[in-house]
């Protein structure tokens, strides 16, 4: 079958079955390849986009589901200039990825939570990412990232 | 130090920016036209015999190119083996055929025994389970020592047992570490089990095979932390391909941790498949795939003894291992219980006599080879267990018990081979006791207690040797391979440069800190250099990125070329300025004559070396590039004091990290964000290892924790903000960049830590409990709480 | 994954009409069954998404009860049923993690009746009613066993109606890896006693646990659990996270934290 979907604010589409993996779709018919698949149980989180504004994992719904939907992604989170948006600069200045893998979920992730809780506490945080796994940064970093990105003083947090 | 960094700037990764835009190129991002996907039937039996197998159905399935099995690698080599280990009588150890798909038995679950090559990867999976394969099941060896026992099955049928080796090191000094542990004032004897792992990068293995019949050029895209040893290995011992007719190449590779370091049979399934069918062949491992075929790590099953004088000096250390091969020999795994395990088991500490035995074992589980550490945790857990136990036993303070046996001058030949260049002990305990308050932890004693929770304090020492390693002695060692690493700085005509390392990142960063590197000697802005790694086409021939190894190794490559590059352009400059070689000096990018005003940049001498009008063309070749190949003299010893405080809740067994410090010497530091996020994510393996992670089988040989729904990996509320501190700098002696290595250091240190408070925390509230394996799980605590 | 084909009906008629198909399966939020079809462990060769379908989605409240829809993802359990029932909205939002409840569903949940799931306790606990598309059905009678409703072929969770209780109150501890309960605790109290419903322990799946059933309608404190002794182990779940002993244990810790929590 044939599905349509808003991806980063353009209209794309193409075929699916209906066993099409939204990850898949978007990694080998729209060519997104961002969004990474890391487990098979729902796990790692390294697939999580938006659709329709809410965090989903890509590798746990059908694309034909997303069919008409808003959906974003890693390649649309950067600023309509090219710069870096201001989650992926805080992960950048505080070293919040290492092989960058996992990046894209976790930045994703990261974005529905600030909107949700534009400033989260360290505890919130973690908490949050309990479906986000990364297995390079020890998490250190990433939630210091996203402190930081929430405006936060991170200064004192040790090394 | 350039503006934009140099060597000790904590520069901010520029390869962010594209794994934060989504476009790094991993492999699996790697699709070539016309590509088919193989499927990779695999066995669901431990160990069995395969009586007969029928793809004749299969065969016909839609989409199906080809089914492949062993029958069709009759004439192709098994995955070899890179070290030989000798065992203590002098013998080889036994060395079984690895094939690429099971040939007469399967060995674990997770095997292969087929190959489904389709159109898509549904239509191979499809008709792989149309494969009808006749096992007639045999009894499982899992269990180590049940596995010795002369009645136990034998997981290789054409060897003698299921022992590989029994290694003795040192074995002359068996004898009297016997003596001297029957002579001491005091011995303690601990038991212990070194779980089992696995690596779990968060990229699953991907291997593309790619042929050119118009050329016959192999290549290979493969998830690897080390192209040019998988070229080799696959290209010389497997297939047969000569080195120059194959490409390997691994892009942005997502974590390896040890388990990208092998060759795999995927690997040379793809590479032989792509050319037998003409068309690329691609796989990509689901995670469940990746438990079962991954390499493991860790499972030693572990004695040790530690014998102590009338003055609680350490007199002499006997350790016993049972160490797991799983079916098959990996590519490295003999040398991971024996010469990365038994050699550090002096530790920091000047004990006299030591004495350490393995026992490998071949077992109906998936081989087990080199995971972060790889042997250096194994032992250090293991001895810093001891001696805190040694420590309650006494009476003593663990941490003064520790002070009084610390090795204090350099260089420090142990009784197990190593001779450590240099260290301070002292000074990293000193700075730990400092960062981790360990003055203040009564009062937060106090304060958990309030709350009805347990708090415990667990402090240890660790060493590991790092930089691995000078090949004369590995080659002694057993290595089939050399240990050195390779580096081309190629410097174009306007000035900017490339470097092409035999390194590899999959995570540490290599494409901002090398570039620190080259910046900080030639004085220019790190944004001229490139980085280029990961293609055996287009980088020298080097061994990869494992065991702490790319900038103590790979870095002082890249020094010894950009020196074979400054001296080159000094003699360039020399011309251009009438002036001798020998008054040249280098500095902010400005070739200078000393003690004259005249200069010329750093550009124009690059612009003079391929445009050499006004150049010695008698004396000197044009162009300006260079190669080195850096083989170390010795290892590296980073070295380092950690500390550990939990809360136990006394009605669950749960254990939470409360505070963790960890105090390092690495040497000097090129980039030390880089180096604290490397600290950070050792610490959180080995936190997971300690109270999460646990691979195990059934009796049967079944992989009960074969997803992440039972493997407990650690997440974000796992672990707290970390207290990293690499302060205490003992440059290393031997290296030209002083450098030692950190990438496994949080992996080595953390576990005994992490134990030892728990123990602390449960003693303390009054159980007698000695030693609780790992992981340190909730419902463990709370079984050695009842007694 | 075996092929299937995926239907997106919009009317409750329409879904019950897909559904008569031959191996059809209803499909929430696909969070159990998505994972369980890559393993290819099942195979249905239709799919009927409820997520479409009108009227089995929101949280509304009255007469002494909060109504979910079938098809409620979790995180709007937990932001609809916030104040008309804190205790199921806070289970609710600590299912899984936030794009799990993104996507799950209460009733695919239920239907699921994973023995280490978090609404069956809920459900139980508060005594809920489970509305199809043709009949209530008490919790009582829907639990049937490991992954086993009272549900039959073709049969759709419209909405489920839990009673709200004076206090009630939700503790789970967690198995280390799948995150799911190892053991939880759903206790409620009602005018006419309290309810202790217990997920994650039990090899059968839910289960009320009667003697602090019965403990606690006459003392409602954590010290009347204290003399009771753990339930028997008989019938629990003994694997590589724990021992029968251990989870027995733990309902009787949990019980008595959700007492005082509640």
């Amino acid at each position: 079958m044939k599905i349509s979907m808003t991806v980063n604010g353009r209209e794309m589409s193409g075929e699916a079955e209906g066993r099409t993996l939204m990850s898949d779709f978007l990694r080998n018919t729209l060519k997104l390849t961002g969004t990474h698949v890391g487990c098979d149980t729902s796990q790692c989180g390294s697939c999580v986009i938006h659709v329709a504004d809410r965090a989903v994992k890509s590798c746990t719904m059908f694309a034909a589901e997303a069919d008409g939907a808003c959906v974003k992604t890693i390649e649309g989170m950067a600023n309509d200039d090219g710069s870096l948006g201001t989650i992926q600069q805080a992960f950048q200045d505080h070293h919040g990825l290492q092989c960058g893998f996992c990046t894209a979920g976790m930045v994703m992730s990261a974005d529905a939570l600030l909107k949700e809780n534009p400033s989260p506490s360290e505890s919130e945080i973690r908490d949050y990412l309990e479906g986000n796994i990364c297995r390079c940064t020890g998490y250190h970093n990433i939630v210091k990232a996203i402190m930081a990105a929430s405006g936060q003083d991170v200064e004192n947090i040790a090394a | 130090m350039p503006a934009d960094g140099g060597i000790g700037a904590a520069t901010i990764r520029r390869e962010d920016v594209r794994f934060l835009t989504g476009t790094g190129k991993y492999t699996d991002d790697i699709n070539i036209h016309g590509q088919a996907h193989v499927h990779f039937l695999r066995s669901e039996i431990a160990h069995g015999k395969i009586k007969g197998l029928d793809k004749a159905s299969a065969e016909q399935m839609p989409g199906v190119l080809k089914i492949f099995t062993s029958d069709d690698f009759a004439e192709v080599g098994g995955l070899p083996c890179g070290w030989q280990v000798t065992d203590r009588h002098g013998e080889a150890m036994q060395e079984p055929a690895h094939p690429i798909l099971a040939s007469g038995k399967v060995r674990h679950v997770g095997e292969p025994i087929a190959a489904v090559v389709a159109e898509s990867r549904e239509q191979a999976q499809d008709a792989a389970e149309a494969i009808s394969v006749d096992i007639e099941e045999l009894p499982a060896v899992v269990d180590m020592p049940g596995a010795l026992e002369d009645s136990a099955p034998k997981v290789h049928d054409d060897l003698t047992s299921n022992l590989c080796y029994d290694w003795g090191f040192v074995e002359e000094n068996r004898e009297a570490v016997d003596e001297a542990i029957r002579n001491a004032a005091h011995v303690t004897t601990l038991e212990l089990r070194n779980n089992r792992l696995v690596a779990n990068p968060m990229e699953p293995r991907v291997a593309v095979g790619d042929y050119t019949s118009a050329s016959g050029d192999s290549t290979l895209y493969t998830t690897s932390q080390n192209p040019h040893v998988i070229r080799l290995l696959m290209g010389a011992f497997v297939l047969g391909i000569p080195e120059h007719k194959l490409r390997v190449v691994a892009p942005d590779v997502g974590g390896g941790f040890g388990a990208k370091i092998f060759h795999y049979a995927e690997e040379a399934f793809c590479t032989f498949a792509a050319k037998n069918l003409g068309r690329a062949v691609k796989w990509t491992s689901t995670r469940s795939e990746a438990f079962m075929s991954d390499a493991h790590g860790r499972d030693h099953v572990t004695k040790i003894d530690l014998a102590l004088d009338a003055e609680n000096n350490f007199t002499a250390i006997r350790t016993e291992t049972h160490a797991n091969m799983g079916a098959y020999l990996s590519t490295f795994a003999p040398s991971v219980p024996t010469w990365l395990h038994g050699t550090l088991m002096a530790g920091n500490y000047k004990t006299p006599l030591v004495y350490v035995n393995v026992k490998a074992v071949f077992t109906n589980t998936v081989p087990v080879d080199a995971y972060r550490g790889a042997g250096r945790p194994e032992a250090t857990f293991q001895l810093e267990r001891v001696i805190d136990k040694a420590a309650r036993e006494l009476g003593a303070d663990p941490i003064a018990l520790r002070r009084q046996n610390f090795i204090t001058e350099f260089p420090y030949a142990t009784p197990v081979a190593l001779e450590y260049d240099t260290g301070n002990y002292v000074a990293t305990m000193d700075r730990l006791e400092d960062m981790a308050d360990l003055a203040g932890f009564e009062s937060r004693l106090a304060e958990s207690r309030e709350r009805g929770m347990l708090r415990g304090l667990g402090v240890n020492c660790y060493i590991e040797a790092c930089g691995i390693a000078p090949s004369s002695l590995v080659g002694q060692l057993g290595a089939r391979a050399g240990l050195y690493e390779s580096a081309t700085v190629r410097v174009n005509a306007t000035g900017g440069l490339v470097v092409m390392t035999g390194s590899h990142s999959h995570g540490q960063g290599h494409e901002t800190a090398f570039p620190q590197v080259v910046a900080d000697m030639l004085g220019i802005d790190a944004g001229m250099v490139e980085v280029v790694h990961g293609d055996t086409a287009n980088t020298p021939m080097g061994m990869g990125t494992y065991g702490s190894r790319s900038l103590a190794v790979g870095g002082s490559a890249l020094v010894r070329a950009t020196e074979k590059i400054i001296s080159k352009a000094k003699r360039i400059a020399a011309h251009l300025m009438e002036a001798s070689e020998a008054d040249i000096e280098l500095g902010g990018g400005q070739f200078s004559v000393a003690g004259t005003d005249k200069s010329v940049a750093w550009g124009d001498v690059c612009l003079a070396a391929y445009v050499p009008h006004n150049y010695p063309l008698e004396d000197l070749e044009p162009g300006l590039e260079e190669t080195a190949f850096y083989d170390p003299s010795n290892f590296t010893y980073p070295a380092g004091a950690y500390a550990c405080e939990v809360e136990v809740d006394p009605e669950t067994g749960k254990v939470s990290i409360e505070r963790f410090s960890a105090a390092d010497d690495f040497g000097n530091v090129v980039n030390p964000m880089i180096v604290e996020g490397q600290v950070h994510g050792g610490l959180a393996q080995g936190i997971g290892q300690a109270l999460l992670e646990d691979c195990v089988y059934d009796e049967n040989g079944q992989l009960l924790t074969g997803s992440y729904m039972d493997y407990a990996m650690p997440r974000a509320d796992d672990v707290p903000f970390y207290a990293v501190d690499h302060s205490c700098q003992t440059p290393c002696t031997h290296n030209p960049l002083g450098v030692k290595g950190c990438g496994e250091a949080g992996a080595i240190g953390s576990p005994p830590a992490v134990v030892n408070a728990v123990i602390d925390a449960l003693q303390r509230a009054g159980h007698d409990v000695e030693h609780i394996d790992m992981p340190v799980s909730p419902s463990r605590v709370w079984h050695a709480m009842q007694g | 994954m075996y092929a299937f084909e995926l239907e997106r009906p919009s009317t409750i008629a329409d879904a019950v009409a897909a559904l008569a198909a031959d191996n059809a399966q209803a499909l929430g939020g696909g969070q159990t069954i998505i994972p369980t079809m890559k393993q290819r462990l099942a195979s249905p060769s239709r799919l009927v998404s409820l997520l479409g379908v009108s009227g089995l989605q929101g949280v509304s409240s009255g007469d002494g009860a909060v109504a979910v829809g079938g098809a409620t993802t979790h995180v709007d359990v937990a932001n609809g049923a916030a104040s008309s029932y804190p205790a199921l909205a806070s289970l609710a939002a600590n299912i899984g993690d936030p794009a799990v409840r993104n996507r799950g569903t209460i009733g695919g949940s239920l239907a699921n009746n994973d023995p280490a799931a978090d609404y069956p306790a809920a459900a139980l606990g508060s005594g809920a009613t489970i509305a199809t598309n043709h009949r209530e059905i008490s919790a009582e009678n829907f639990f049937l066993g490991l992954f086993e409703t009272a549900l039959e072929n073709g049969e759709i969770i419209t909405s489920v109606s839990f009673p709200v209780p004076n206090r009630a109150s939700y503790v789970k501890f967690e198995q280390p890896a799948s995150r799911f309960a190892l053991v939880g605790v759903f206790v409620a109290q009602y005018d006419n006693g309290v309810r202790v419903a217990v997920t994650g322990a039990a090899e059968g799946g839910v289960f009320r646990w009667t003697e602090a059933e019965a403990a606690l309608s006459s003392n409602y404190s954590a010290a009347a659990i204290d003399g009771l002794s753990t339930p028997s182990v008989d019938n629990l779940v003994r694997d590589l996270h724990g021992s029968a002993e251990y989870r027995a244990h733990l309902v009787k810790v949990l019980t008595k934290r959700a007492v005082a929590s509640s």
